[in-house]
């Protein structure tokens, strides 16, 4: 074809650095510690629940049933009272909703956390992961010329989204607090003077994520408060991506921000399956709102890909019906878990710390960051000089040391990504074995120099 | 699914005047929540108004030939191998992008030898959720603002708010029934060559094309797909061309893939599915099929829509592709199988409806069909609303004689409506007693 065929909306958003490093890890068998992913199973209650839902007759192999509602909806359909009559007599309006009993369960888990009631028909929408999640809600809600605060380092799908979706990203970093030293993801905070003086009135949404990844903070109520204050006064949307809500370590606490007050009606919470019962590959995630916000993501997602698959979304329904039964208790793989995990972390930042790489301690998530501006290393990649150092470093850690981890500037604006490339990312959601064998490498390379 | 119409030429409904204390509401709303408005993309598309059509799936004593979804089950084999799948550890966990290695690899072969060309399994495919997640991808990546769509009427309903939602410009065209002949079987409908050939344009970036067709069930021949395909090259157009039913084609018939015809394999996308070749719909796995040089787009949606399918299911679906692969051409095969059971079906229905003094137009492919209600007689000057007859008529049906269908003109846009209300969808891949159940009503329609 001699014409141009691309929509301009895919333009500048083709590159993507999972692509680029997973295939690198595969080709050099590396052990790794780069995506993130666990490589243990998902817990045994979990596994049966999806092994029962594939026993549960034809119906679970076939379209959900969208759930039915008696109700006119409000906004935009009017209609003449006649027809309103007629309708009340057979009607439904419908929105593909998600799985019955999984919209049912999550609305009545998550209402309990925050306090009010959650409305599974109209609140909550079901989507192919958290990742389709924010894509509903980046294509819902940002227009042409939106500018969609975002605050580093970043998920990196934030960026091309808000870009897919004709937005403006405004970058903001979380910067280590001057003046100590900085151990911890704690110590990385926001100014609330130069996250103010990014607010402009084309200023839509503001993205936060905590748990963060790659960094790990758990933001504390105080530093959601100043965001939501900064929310309520400008009138913005929040999107708060909250996958890794149940992993948080030291007694640090997962605060919701659509809980605070004149938050709930502006905020959109991401949830995911995968990284709450350790199945990534399952792909089912929510985001919940108020039903104004919610019925336009909903719209999205009708018309891209209409259901989800079935019988992953029964199995999570009764994973969550199992939790809900536990929550709080030993029992609960919400508790389970993080405890699991927490001795992981220790075990990966020992490591790192012996070897002379000084790690920042995570205080929630699956990751945590080093900084590598100790290591000296002849990178042997005079032809690369293009590539940041962490780039170049972690590609050059794949191939000659078969460990593969994520360069951290992958998390960053281009803007602020050299301030930010002397840290890689790694991933502690791994067996044992695998972090020993991480640790054996890291050993065998420090004794080396 | 959408009312085809109003999305084409607004919505008819709001056109009424709206009711004070909507407007009222609407309005208070506006004010609480300024900045929160929806992005454009999504405007007009909200309405998705099925009145009485999904309660059905709620009320079981409702006989429901309406919704596109088997009643029957799956192959065993397929529900094994997710089983299975799931067992093992690293399927539970992300699998490559653009698709699972094992089912990349199982497609390219089969499609491959279908095809007779060599499809690079890393390259040519992208696995999607659903067909319907193909058909998104592909929009969002090849259509944009000042491109038109051509789309052929009636249409799964899809298309039109695809197209719409990527900024382009649906242009309809009707399939027509022969001249001169009460049309009986879906090879009585035809595209008018010179009637197609001025829908394009400079404008025109692609055709989208359903074979075998939703809801008529037409297999467009090779003489047909020559037709557009020589459009496509001397307008150098696109083509997305929707084979999600392509196993399903009956004695007599062939599918044809218009990739395969000269110049088309460069400028088209082929979509397929899981859940209607193996009879798992609630699988929700597609795939669209393409050169390189397109599919890249697709693949960069992808990665920035949903990034990944669930891994578990691709892997079945593999599965089930590498044992039929064996036996593709012989009538273990399920994709033989499926369409030799179907036939049946297909058959009583046909046979059930003109015992009832229906004219069933029987479809040569796909497992809807279509059925003109006309000779019924069924007086509904009683319902006053200002509506086609098709959605009268199955309201009515739904509510009286508890039989559940879908009108055909929520599949054409408002134009059309008049050459195709008289028809109602369908569905015949249910369980011999829904059949029957259906065959029952029908035969008692003259009793009150």
């Amino acid at each position: 074809m001699s014409r141009k065929v691309h929509s301009s909306r895919t333009e500048g958003v083709d590159k993507n650095v999972w692509v680029e490093f997973t295939q690198l890890a595969a080709d050099y068998k590396a052990v790794n510690l780069g995506q993130g992913f666990p490589d243990f199973s998902p817990p045994e209650f979990i596994r049966e629940a999806f092994c029962d839902a594939l026993k549960g007759g034809p119906a679970m192999h076939q379209y959900t049933r969208a759930f039915v509602s008696k109700t006119i909806p409000r906004g935009c359909v009017c209609l003449p009272i006649s027809m309103v009559l007629y309708l009340s007599l057979v009607a439904i309006f419908f929105f593909v909703q998600g799985h019955p009993p999984l919209v049912k369960i999550l609305a009545k888990f998550f209402g309990r956390i925050v306090g009010h009631e959650i409305d599974p028909l109209e609140d909550i929408l079901v989507t192919v992961g958290a990742y389709q999640a924010l894509f509903c809600a980046f294509q819902a809600l940002i227009d042409e010329e939106d500018e969609v605060i975002i605050v580093e380092p970043f998920f990196d799908c934030y960026q091309p989204m808000v870009v897919m979706a004709g937005g403006k990203p405004v970058y903001i970093p979380l910067r280590p607090r001057e003046g100590r030293a900085v151990l911890s993801s704690g110590d990385w905070v926001l100014s609330p003077e130069e996250l103010a003086s990014k607010v402009t009135p084309r200023t839509k949404a503001i993205v936060i994520n905590t748990p963060n990844n790659p960094l790990g903070k758990v933001y504390k109520l105080e530093e959601l408060q100043m965001i939501a204050d900064l929310c309520i006064k400008h009138d913005l949307l929040c999107f708060s991506d909250e996958v890794y809500e149940w992993l948080t370590y030291d007694g640090a606490k997962h605060v919701k921000i659509a809980s605070l007050p004149g938050m709930r009606e502006r905020t959109i919470t991401v949830g995911s399956a995968g990284k709450s019962f350790s199945a990534t590959g399952w792909k089912v995630g929510w985001a919940i709102g108020s039903r104004d916000v919610i019925k336009h993501l909903k719209i999205i997602h009708q018309n891209s890909i209409y259901h989800c698959a079935t019988a992953a979304q029964e199995a999570v329904a009764r994973g969550f019906e199992r939790e809900y039964e536990v929550f709080g208790a030993p029992d609960s793989y919400f508790q389970q878990l993080p405890a699991m995990l927490h001795n992981k972390r220790q075990k990966l930042a020992t490591c790192l710390q012996s070897v002379g790489l000084n790690p920042i301690m995570p205080e929630g998530g699956y990751f945590m960051i080093a900084d590598i501006s100790s290591v000296k290393v002849d990178l042997n990649d005079e032809s690369n000089k293009v590539e940041s150092r962490d780039f170049r470093f972690v590609k050059w850690l794949i191939k000659e040391k078969g460990l593969a981890t994520i360069p951290v500037s992958a998390f960053y604006s281009p803007e602020h990504g050299k301030e930010f490339d002397k840290y890689i990312r790694f991933c502690f959601v791994k067996e044992d074995s695998t972090l020993k064998a991480a640790e054996d490498i890291l050993k065998k390379w420090s004794q080396r120099e | 699914m959408n009312f085809a119409w109003h999305l084409l030429n607004g919505s008819k409904l709001s056109r009424r005047s709206a009711s004070s204390a909507c407007r009222r509401s609407f309005t208070s709303q506006r004010v609480m929540m300024s900045r929160h408005t929806n992005a454009k993309r999504i405007a007009g598309l909200d309405k998705n108004v099925w009145v009485a059509f999904t309660s059905v799936a709620a009320d079981p004593s409702i006989v429901n030939l309406g919704q596109g979804y088997p009643d029957i089950p799956p192959p065993s084999y397929v529900k094994e191998a997710l089983a299975k799948a799931a067992s093992v550890d690293r399927m539970n966990q992300y699998t490559r992008g653009f698709g699972h290695p094992s089912l990349v690899k199982a497609l390219s072969q089969v499609y491959g030898k279908v095809c007779g060309r060599q499809i690079d399994p890393f390259k040519d495919i992208l696995v999607t959720v659903g067909g319907y997640g193909s058909l998104f991808s592909t929009m969002q990546a090849l259509v944009e603002e000042g491109d038109e769509v051509i789309i052929i009427e009636p249409f799964f309903d899809c298309y039109v708010p695809m197209v719409r939602m990527a900024g382009g410009q649906p242009v309809l065209i009707p399939l027509r029934p022969k001249p001169g002949k009460i049309p009986t079987s879906s090879t009585d409908w035809y595209l008018d060559p010179d009637e197609l050939s001025r829908k394009f344009n400079s404008r025109t970036k692609a055709i989208i094309i359903n074979t075998p067709n939703n809801p008529i069930g037409k297999v467009f021949t090779k003489d047909e797909l020559q037709v557009i395909a020589d459009l496509c090259i001397k307008h150098d157009t696109l083509c997305f061309s929707d084979e999600v039913y392509e196993w399903l084609v009956y004695k007599g018939h062939q599918h044809v893939k218009i990739a395969t015809l000269p110049g088309m394999w460069d400028r088209t996308i082929t979509i397929g599915s899981a859940g209607k070749t193996f009879s798992v719909t609630g699988w929700k796995l597609g795939w669209s099929i393409g050169p390189e040089h397109l599919m890249k787009h697709l693949q960069t949606v992808m990665q920035n829509s949903l990034y990944t399918c669930p891994t578990p299911l691709q892997e079945a679906v593999a599965q089930g592709f590498l044992l039929n692969y064996e036996m593709m051409g012989r009538p273990e095969c399920y994709f033989s199988a499926l369409a030799e059971e179907l036939e049946g079906k297909r058959d009583r229905l046909a046979a059930i409806l003109q015992e009832a003094g229906m004219t069933p137009v029987v479809p040569e492919g796909g497992y809807f069909m279509l059925v003109d209600v006309t000779p019924l007689g069924q007086d509904l000057s009683l319902m006053a609303e200002d509506e086609a007859y098709d959605y009268k008529f199955v309201k009515w049906m739904i509510k009286e004689k508890k039989l559940a269908a879908i009108p055909v003109t929520a599949f054409v846009g408002e134009d059309s409506t008049k050459h195709f209300e008289k028809y109602i969808r369908l569905c015949f891949i249910k369980q011999d007693s829904t059949l029957e159940a259906a065959g029952n009503i029908l035969k008692n329609w003259r009793r009150v």
